[in-house]
């Protein structure tokens, strides 16, 4: 520290003398990044413009099956009636949804009565749908009848297991403390959740974890854990022989299906909306549920919907023929686009931060300070902090934002330390060269930090590789995108389609990083 | 060059009590004394590596100030022990950087760089090498063109030879005394080996703890030493090397 507090006091002893010209050379190692990345980022833009939708009206859904599979069926709607629709499958929870609506991201999406009750008006779970609607109305946002089904909660159990110990209803819970509980972990954390239906049934277990969905039903079947919680209409209920238990003391509220929509949207779409009111109910969405997760096909599972009331023809669907390389190609490039962009900007930033860094002192401190602490906040509540700012959203933007802020360290540390590790004759020598403050910089400094600052930049494109597939989550797309979708409906195979090439990618930006080194670390350093 | 009532202290320390020095044209000032006594930093004090407490330094009749350093700098060629080559430019490079930085034309460079490399004995094949690639002595020669490219009034050399064996150093001496004589150089050396100050210098300044004790010729020191350092420093080196 003593050392660059030092360098920096001699800077401040010839700042006043400038170069009366600056050198002729710009530094090649400097010019060679920058045309790479002006070479492989030239579209970014184009993509950028592009990522605010062409289409009129667009559904966003929830991360999990049946919102996908009533998204497909509102685009399907609306689509048939004429009007260009498009669907962001999977954005993520209640809060995301309901922000990217109200910040007009999303003109409509499926919701329940006893969430939009709970944790959007935080009222009471009793209040009816007349009672919600016209709150609703007061913060600008529109909602459909009921769509005819109840999705609420329950807690379900193997069938076997249930029968073993004589369990039917929630009370009988009580009787057996030692079973072990996995929950998701917005059950957790919801009103109408955990904490107040342990306190209602008193149930005495202690054994419980958060679990995501649908791994949480791989749990239950291999045994880890008994009981879970579960949507009355979900597919796998039937498919994997489970019983859910009785809710006697009524203490689920009603979990009504509708639509929220903005009421500026246009009217025939919202009318469109309003046809799918009434029209399906509990039986029938086990059914379309059910498709969904044995085709892995959502918008198959919306055809379903069409084709079991009114016996039309079955379309195709457009993006049925999507074959894999084809979704693979798409995945990837938008991947690419999201690390790549992302890590042109912690470079330019980066670098500069760096450079002010390794001067010490209380600015070079925060500076580091700054760029630790980003580094410590989870990448989702990173992504879910954004959300709601004006400007980001559930946007591509926010992808980026989060994945810049994540890359920021790596480089900012290693171009500090990369500095700092010049020996001080070194220093010293291109001061009493005669050197000005910024020729010592580009033409001495800089170079000699090139293997550091580049080891940084290559950690900074590894992590926000693998970070981009959380992008997914707030319908970024990206490799991500069949990694949630598996995750989702419980598929393996859907995972790796998305995992595997995402660690390839790492893999190749390692080596490409690799080579990029010899090109860019001067020949001298490389002895 | 000139040094008027010039110190330094860090925190409580006093590395220089106030020093005059003044260097004298076309000859060779050796600083001389033992690790410690200031000799590096009065050198680090006049390229203004660090700043003064308090003195004036001049040179060539007229103050050194912050905005004329850089200019002065240009002026004045310093070399360290190590050498202080930039490790990612080659030998050619490092000799060249600051010509090219204040855009001296090509052929005058070019010729500039032959005549040095005549001179320091370094071959020209070995101008392409990169510092890591040449030997110890090879690096002092390359560093010692560096420092003359500009044709400096003033060569500062901080124990320019500590870091080399004794066959590469005495081959060193030996060319340096030359090229000093040759280009009839203002040379401020500094050294702890009293064989090499007495080769060198045509005046000695002999410092112990910040305070420069005595300058004149070596027959000074010896005969009408100032203090009893003068003395007690001059035959504690003649008792392993032959004076």
């Amino acid at each position: 520290m003593n050392r660059i507090r030092k360098a920096g006091k001699e800077e401040e002893i010839d700042s006043g003398n400038q170069e009366s010209r600056r050198s002729k050379q710009f530094p090649r190692f400097l010019v060679c990044w920058l045309s790479h990345f002006l070479l492989i980022f030239s579209c970014v833009p184009a993509f950028l413009i592009s990522s605010s939708s062409a289409a009129d009206v667009v559904i966003g859904s929830k991360k999990f099956t049946e919102s996908y599979v009533l998204g497909e069926v509102a685009k399907r709607t609306l689509t048939d009636a004429g009007i260009p629709a498009e669907h962001r499958q999977g954005m993520g929870g209640t809060i995301i949804l309901w922000e990217a609506l109200k910040g007009g991201q999303i003109d409509a999406y499926p919701e329940y009565t006893g969430t939009i009750a709970t944790e959007i008006l935080k009222t009471d779970s009793n209040v009816s749908p007349d009672q919600i609607r016209s709150s609703l109305e007061k913060l600008g946002v529109g909602m459909t009848a009921p769509l005819g089904f109840n999705n609420t909660y329950a807690l379900v159990m193997r069938r076997s297991e249930a029968q073993r110990l004589g369990i039917r209803t929630l009370s009988d819970l009580q009787r057996y403390p030692e079973l072990k509980f996995g929950l998701t972990h917005e059950f957790l954390e919801r009103e109408d959740g955990w904490r107040p239906l342990r306190e209602r049934y008193g149930l005495p277990q202690q054994n419980f974890i958060g679990i995501d969905h649908a791994l949480g039903y791989s749990a239950l079947a291999n045994g880890s854990i008994d009981v879970k919680d579960a949507y009355s209409t979900d597919a796998k209920i039937e498919e994997s022989d489970l019983v859910v238990l009785e809710d006697e003391l009524h203490f689920f509220p009603k979990y009504e299906a509708v639509f929220l929509f903005r009421p500026s949207t246009r009217a025939d779409a919202i009318a469109a909306l309003r046809c799918l009111e009434g029209t399906l109910d509990e039986t029938r969405m086990i059914r379309l549920n059910a498709e969904a997760e044995r085709t892995k096909n959502y918008a198959k599972a919306a055809d379903l919907y069409f084709n079991g009331r009114d016996g039309a023809a079955r379309r195709p669907y457009q993006n049925f023929g999507d074959s894999f390389s084809r979704k693979l190609a798409r995945w990837t490039l938008r991947h690419l686009q999201l690390a790549g962009f992302s890590l042109l900007l912690s470079i330019i930033v980066g670098i500069p931060l760096g450079i002010v860094a390794s001067r010490g002192g209380a600015v070079g401190h925060v500076i580091l300070g700054f760029a630790g602490v980003v580094q410590t906040i989870p990448s989702l509540a990173l992504l879910a902090l954004l959300v709601p700012l004006p400007f980001f959203g559930i946007s591509v933007r926010t992808a980026i934002a989060a994945l810049f802020l994540y890359g920021l360290l790596p480089i900012v540390r290693n171009t500090a330390t990369g500095l700092q590790d010049i020996p001080r004759t070194l220093r010293e020598s291109a001061v009493a060269l005669g050197l000005g403050p910024i020729a010592r910089l580009w033409e001495i400094y800089l170079p000699m930090a090139s293997r550091s600052i580049l080891s940084g930049i290559k950690t900074s494109a590894v992590i926000n590789i693998g970070t981009a597939t959380l992008a997914a989550l707030i319908g970024a797309g990206g490799l991500g995108e069949p990694i949630i979708s598996g995750l989702n409906l419980n598929d393996h195979v859907t995972i790796l389609e998305g995992a595997i090439p995402a660690a390839v990618l790492a893999l190749l930006a390692q080596w490409f990083f690799d080579l990029l080194d010899r090109v860019l670390i001067p020949k001298g350093l490389r002895l | 060059m000139k040094l008027q009532d010039v110190s330094k202290r860090y925190g409580d320390a006093i590395a220089i009590h106030p020093a005059n020095l003044s260097v004298e044209s076309g000859k060779t000032t050796v600083l001389i004394g033992p690790s410690g006594c200031g000799k590096s930093t009065l050198l680090r004090l006049i390229i203004r590596l660090i700043e003064p407490d308090s003195g004036s330094i001049e040179f060539d009749g007229k103050p050194v100030t912050p905005d004329n350093i850089n200019v002065l700098r240009r002026r004045i060629g310093y070399v360290i022990q190590e050498g202080g080559l930039f490790p990612h430019l080659t030998a050619r490079a490092n000799v060249l950087l600051m010509a090219r930085h204040i855009g001296k034309s090509p052929q005058e460079t070019q010729n500039r760089l032959l005549e040095l490399s005549d001179l320091t004995r370094f071959s020209e094949n070995l101008l392409t090498r990169y510092p890591m690639e040449l030997s110890g002595g090879q690096r002092q020669r390359v560093s010692l063109m560096r420092a003359l490219m500009l044709s400096p009034e003033l060569l500062l050399l901080d124990e320019p030879l500590g870091a080399l064996d004794p066959l590469v150093r005495a081959a060193l001496q030996k060319d340096l005394k030359e090229i000093f004589t040759r280009l009839g150089q203002t040379v401020l050396f500094v050294t702890h080996d009293l064989a090499e100050a007495i080769y060198f210098a045509d005046q000695i300044v002999l410092m112990n703890e910040g305070r420069i004790i005595q300058r004149g010729t070596i027959s000074d020191l010896r005969e009408k030493p100032a203090d009893p350092f003068v003395s007690e420093f001059i035959n504690a080196q003649r008792g392993i090397a032959s004076v």
